[in-house]
């Protein structure tokens, strides 16, 4: 394997997490709510996923584990959000403060632990091209999985009911109320997906990403996630190509903090946070207000009934 | 199942008043569950979170020496909040104060300079928070940036230009390479109020800026600007008061007194720059603002009582090995249950079960 | 035409009892009402008189507090939108129920039972768009309609379901003249083929044009079963507003004045993404009169507004002049300074604050306004003039000095008129003065108009209704997609005119004249 290819590699062992948190908060955002926790949601699956990897010695209950802290903290989220119409804003930043300290207690016995790599998933034929073989077709199975998940996401949002439905609540639920969708379910559900996505995102780093649990590692991935439904514009195919250009972003800040160019490394640690900044700069400078941003997001939602 | 939400028609002041009591409370209690689960005894950390400070001379001093960061901090938000912008970079204003304002401790030190370093740091310090500030504030008047986002990534590049500062360029040389500058000069270190005490004068401009701002809020057309903007935004732009002006200063205000609390804490507490020069007070403050009810002399009261989970984690800490993440895990409940008690003032709740509910 | 009343049957419809309660208010209260198989139903009632509740309840959308619903002689519980469209109902909300980025073909879809596709959505909307004169482009996104062509997809939604009961809301309101009476020519052809249509309304002519049986409600309550065409419009109107409402006292216009303002070529680009451009508009207010703008919604006029109040103030000075200074680029403060006063069309988030106090309310207006001295609020001249403007307007307030959201609708719009006009401004620019209020206030606005005109100041009025305009204006203009046509004397004006003006057929001067 060339250094190329290691870097290619690289880069989409760093974009997959933030793809996966950035679709389910897409998918909550389109139905309207806007969660702000996606950054403490993540720590939680990271922290949870990797207590249960290493607890039960596998990988898969470390998934499963780091999805359902993900929901279980968006659950209660949709609690405080929906049951009390509280500020979205507000919750999400609670959320976040709550989830980086409860990952902190969770994660702690496990801090110096480490976990074997993940084995990649190998399609036989296509590894073998050169090049791209290894890039798209030797990866391990959350790669594939958040291909299909970005798929998934653009079918169900645009082609199915369902989805029409979500995006109609999310445009408006005053008038979705008053045609009888079901607002508050609708949402619930939005927020879970949203949730177990930021979860799973958060037991990818753990469990593939770093192999290790330390405070802290989720180093503001969660809050580029959010970045990225903006720079998206609300679409999973352009979440997608967002991801990948962020993923690049860090990873090479990180190939040259390691080259030694005499920048500082901070300044090179840096790049990921100003680089979301820039990125949202320039696309309120070419699109104007935040276009494509559902209508009723982050509005409390309550029915006179 | 769901919750039904009534708006209530008229809200006593009691209610009020009582909903961040009844929030503080559910969050006490959650926690102690939280606690008596990891196998500990709530009553004991009880004990150490709140009986202990309280009955300790030097403990209620240091209640005051942790209240005083969060206190102002949380009055520059009020503004902030209150005309519903989220400034939660305030953490990155603190740090940029902080930097700022040591930048003239560490030009000056050694030299014969005299009293006037200590105001001007101050001021630098103001200056460098308001700055930082400004910039989320002059992205979203300019080009609509979310605020929230923007000012959340700055507090990264702030926590790694104080990194790089004190790592590189402001390393004290005879530090035996500890990444701290050297300890400031006696002109550049805020006194204590009293001798012998760890509460310096940053406690005195807390006070100070609680006041006006209680004033500015309640009594000023710039007070009701802020409200009318934060309450109904066309409203505010009918009055004619301009939103790009009003964006301005809340972030300039907020970040302003964000860079006070930075710069008084480094030079009235720490003494030298460190790469972490907060316990995560900019953020906490979001919790004690909304704790306070976005009201002056409520954020008084939150500060002292969130500034006490702080000393109550550290003692928890050494006396009953309880992790420190466990005092931030409490304030995201204390927030969470303050935004809900908020909610519960202005709706009736009413959890209702009945089939095929919508 | 509309099927005979059939004694035999049940009656496909019928309310028993219903009461709504709102805390103290009660919206609803005891309402019986019948509907037969294929007849139109007039609902009739000024607004509050709890003509929406009472469909909202039979549709699903609220909870009664008590009564019963019959349907065809069963008593049914209606618990949502969707069970009451299983049973067959289908509504058509004065606020459309649209989603402005969706298509048409989703909007309506995304409100049908979910063995509905798109692609049949499609293909059954060709087929409804030609027997009922429906033209509506599936693919069109909503934002880019007219408000008639919107309500277009309200009805094919419910007709796609094809409703036993069909329930319209104050259709004719965002409607020209001529697309209202194609709209009853589709409504006619629905009654033949036998559905039934409840038809909420307060517009006398068209209740009497379409219904043979009308409700009337008043503060909650049934004052009045007839049939409107055997009745005097007088006679039903004392049903509706219970004591007589006078009119509005216009007296002499003087010969007008001084000009108070002038707008030359005021062309603007829309705002934001869906808004109406302004083209080339030219007006002149002289002090003493009322001008009138009428049109259809979203023609330009919050456009206009905000050009004429300085929210959004134009390149150029001189394309706006109050009191013969320029003042185009001058912000919504210096304006008020110069002796102009605004009220824009939503009373609440707009010209009012609602969670603030009416004091507190009083300090919108700050820069013409004794409220303030040197940046400090004076709380009691606050008070004093909340209170002055309370008495001087007749606004029922539930307390002393409460905040705006807790007064109706009427009596807050007389509120924000009335924080205007106590100033006496030399030039009032008001935004449909009366638009969702009660017969008595609507009056008393109007009435402040004309006195304030009389007295010497220039006042214009935007409004959507027609009849209001040739009430109180002394000369008119409609606006079209943002062009406002010639400024006429209201004498020269024949509803007929103002119609084609608001679909954009431009009449040449003669041409206006003629009936």
């Amino acid at each position: 394997m060339t250094t190329f290819e290691a870097i290619l590699l690289t880069i989409v062992t760093a974009s997959t997490p933030l793809l996966i948190a950035a679709l389910g908060e897409l998918v909550t955002e389109r139905s309207g709510v806007l969660n702000l926790g996606v950054e403490g949601m993540m720590a939680m699956g990271a922290a949870c996923s990797f207590a249960a990897a290493v607890t039960f010695d596998s990988t898969l209950l470390g998934v499963a584990a780091g999805i359902l802290a993900g929901a279980l903290m968006a659950a209660l989220f949709a609690l405080v959000v929906l049951g009390f119409a509280a500020n979205q804003v507000g919750s999400g930043l609670a959320l976040t403060i709550l989830g980086l300290g409860l990952a902190g207690l969770i994660g702690a016995p496990f801090v110096g632990a480490r976990r074997d790599p993940v084995p990649p998933v190998d399609i036989p034929v296509l590894s073998d091209l050169p090049v791209v073989g290894r890039l798209f077709f030797e990866q391990d199975l959350f790669v594939y999985a958040s291909i299909a998940l970005t798929i998934f996401v653009a079918y169900y949002l645009n082609r199915t009911r369902s989805g029409l439905m979500l995006r109609s609540i999310g445009e408006n639920h005053g008038s979705a109320h008053g045609l009888g969708l079901p607002v508050w379910r609708v949402r619930f559900l939005a927020i879970l997906f949203g949730g177990a996505c930021s979860g799973l995102a958060g037991a990818y780093l753990a469990l593939v990403y770093t192999r290790f649990w330390s405070p802290g590692m989720t180093a503001g991935r969660g809050w580029i996630a959010l970045a990225l439904v903006v720079f998206a514009a609300w679409r999973p195919g352009w979440a997608l190509i967002g991801a990948y250009i962020f993923g690049a972003a860090t990873v090479l800040q990180l190939h040259a903090q390691a080259a030694q160019f005499g920048v500082p490394s901070q300044v090179l640690s840096a790049v990921p946070y100003v680089a979301t900044i820039l990125a949202l700069l320039l696309l309120s400078i070419r699109r104007g207000r935040a276009i494509g941003a559902p209508g009723s997001l982050g509005l409390p939602f309550v029915p006179d009934r | 199942m769901r919750f039904e939400l009534t708006p209530r028609t008229s809200v006593s002041p009691v209610l009020r008043a009582l909903a961040p009591v009844a929030a503080f409370i559910t969050a006490f209690l959650i926690a102690g569950f939280v606690i008596w689960l990891m196998g500990r005894s709530p009553v004991a950390a009880f004990e150490v979170y709140v009986t202990q400070p309280l009955s300790d001379s030097w403990a209620l001093q240091e209640l005051l020496v942790k209240a005083t960061p969060l206190a102002l901090i949380a009055i520059g938000l009020a503004y902030c909040f209150r005309a519903n912008f989220w400034n939660i970079g305030a953490e990155g204003q603190y740090v940029m104060g902080a930097v700022l304002g040591s930048w003239l401790a560490l030009t000056t030190h050694g030299t014969e300079a005299g009293f006037w370093v200590l105001p001007a740091m101050l001021a630098l310090g103001m200056v460098g928070g308001a700055a930082y500030g400004l910039i989320p504030a002059f992205l979203k008047t300019r080009f609509g940036v979310s605020e929230i986002l923007t000012s959340l990534m700055l507090v990264y590049v702030a926590q790694l230009t104080l990194d790089y500062l004190v790592r590189g360029p402001w390393r004290d040389p005879q530090g035996f390479n500890f990444p701290q500058s050297v300890t400031f000069d006696p002109a550049a270190t805020l006194p204590p109020v009293m001798e012998a005490s760890r509460v310096h004068y940053g406690t005195v401009f807390a006070v100070i800026a609680i006041l006006v701002t209680a004033v500015v809020l309640g009594r000023t057309l710039f007070g009701y600007r802020l409200r009318l903007t934060g309450d109904a935004p066309r409203a505010a732009h009918f009055a004619g008061f301009s939103a790009r002006t009003t964006t301005m200063a809340v972030f300039a205000i907020s970040g302003g007194l964000a860079g006070l609390a930075g710069i008084g804490e480094v030079s009235g507490q720490i003494g030298q720059l460190q790469p972490s020069i907060s316990p995560g007070y900019g953020f906490t403050a979001i919790t004690v603002a909304f704790l306070g009810r976005l009201n002056p002399i409520g954020i008084l009261v939150a500060a002292l009582v969130v500034a006490l989970t702080f000393i109550g984690g550290e003692s928890a800490q050494i006396m009953l090995k309880l992790p420190l993440d466990l005092t931030q895990a409490f304030q995201g409940i204390l927030l969470l249950c303050v935004l809900a008690a908020d909610a519960l003032v202005s709706y009736r709740v009413r959890l209702v079960t009945r089939g095929g509910g919508k | 035409m509309q099927a005979d009343v059939s004694p035999t049957g049940p009656p496909l419809v019928e309310l028993r009892g219903i009461s709504k309660r709102y805390g103290e208010l009660l919206a609803n209260d005891g309402i019986d009402l019948r509907i037969e198989p294929g007849e139109i139903h007039a609902l009739l009632g000024e607004n509050g008189a709890g003509k929406s509740t009472l469909v909202k309840i039979l549709y699903g959308v609220i909870e009664p507090t008590a009564g019963e619903i019959l349907w065809e002689g069963r008593p049914v519980s209606i618990a949502s939108p969707v069970e009451a469209r299983a049973l067959g109902i289908g509504m058509v909300f004065q606020h459309f129920s649209l989603f402005d980025e969706l298509t048409v073909a989703e909007n309506i879809a995304v409100a049908l039972s979910s063995d509905w596709s798109l692609a049949t959505v499609r293909s059954r909307l060709g087929d409804i768009s030609r027997a009922y004169g429906l033209a509506l482009e599936p693919d069109r996104a909503v934002w880019t309609l007219s408000a008639g062509e919107r309500q277009r997809i309200e009805i094919v939604r419910c007709l796609l379901q094809n409703p036993r009961l069909l329930i319209l809301d104050e259709p004719t309101s965002v409607l020209t003249p001529q697309e209202a009476e194609h709209l009853f020519v589709t409504l006619d052809k629905l009654s033949a083929d036998g559905c039934s249509i409840l038809y909420i309304s307060h517009k006398l002519e068209e209740v009497r044009r379409l219904c043979r049986r009308a409700t009337i409600l008043r503060g909650g309550r049934v004052v009045g079963a007839i049939d409107p065409r055997e009745r005097s419009a007088r006679e039903i109107a004392a049903l509706m507003v219970g004591n007589e409402v006078g009119e509005v006292r216009t007296g002499t216009a003087h010969a007008p004045k001084g000009e108070m303002l002038r707008v030359t070529n005021l062309t603007l680009p829309p705002a934001g993404l869906h808004g109406q451009a302004l083209h080339g508009i030219d007006l002149v207010a002289h002090a003493g009169e009322i001008v009138g703008i009428a049109g259809v919604a979203g023609n330009g006029q919050s456009e206009l507004f905000a050009a004429l109040s300085g929210e959004r103030p134009t390149e150029s000075a001189d394309t706006i002049a109050i009191d013969g200074r320029p003042c185009g680029t001058a912000g919504v403060d210096a304006r008020r300074r110069l002796g102009a006063a605004f009220v824009p069309e939503e009373r609440l988030g707009h010209a009012a604050a609602p969670t603030h106090r009416l004091s507190e309310n009083t300090l919108i207006s700050h820069a013409a306004a004794e409220v303030s001295r040197s940046g400090f609020i004076l709380v009691n001249a606050a008070r004093r003039l909340a209170g002055a403007i309370v008495k001087s307007f007749d606004v029922r307030t539930p307390e002393g000095d409460p905040q705006a959201r807790k007064l109706s609708g009427g009596n807050l719009q007389k509120f924000v008129i009335g924080r205007e006009i106590i100033r006496r401004p030399r030039l009032l620019i008001v935004d449909q003065p009366t638009w969702g209020v009660d017969a008595g206030a609507a009056r008393l606005i109007r009435q402040a108009l004309v006195d304030l005109a009389r007295e010497g100041s220039a006042v214009v009025v935007i409004s959507q209704d027609l009849d209001e305009l040739f009430e109180v204006a002394d000369r008119m203009a409609v606006i079209h997609h943002g062009r406002l046509s010639a400024l006429r004397p209201i004498s020269e004006w024949t509803k007929e005119a103002v119609g084609l003006e608001m679909l954009g057929v431009s009449q040449s001067q003669g041409a206006a004249h003629a009936v």
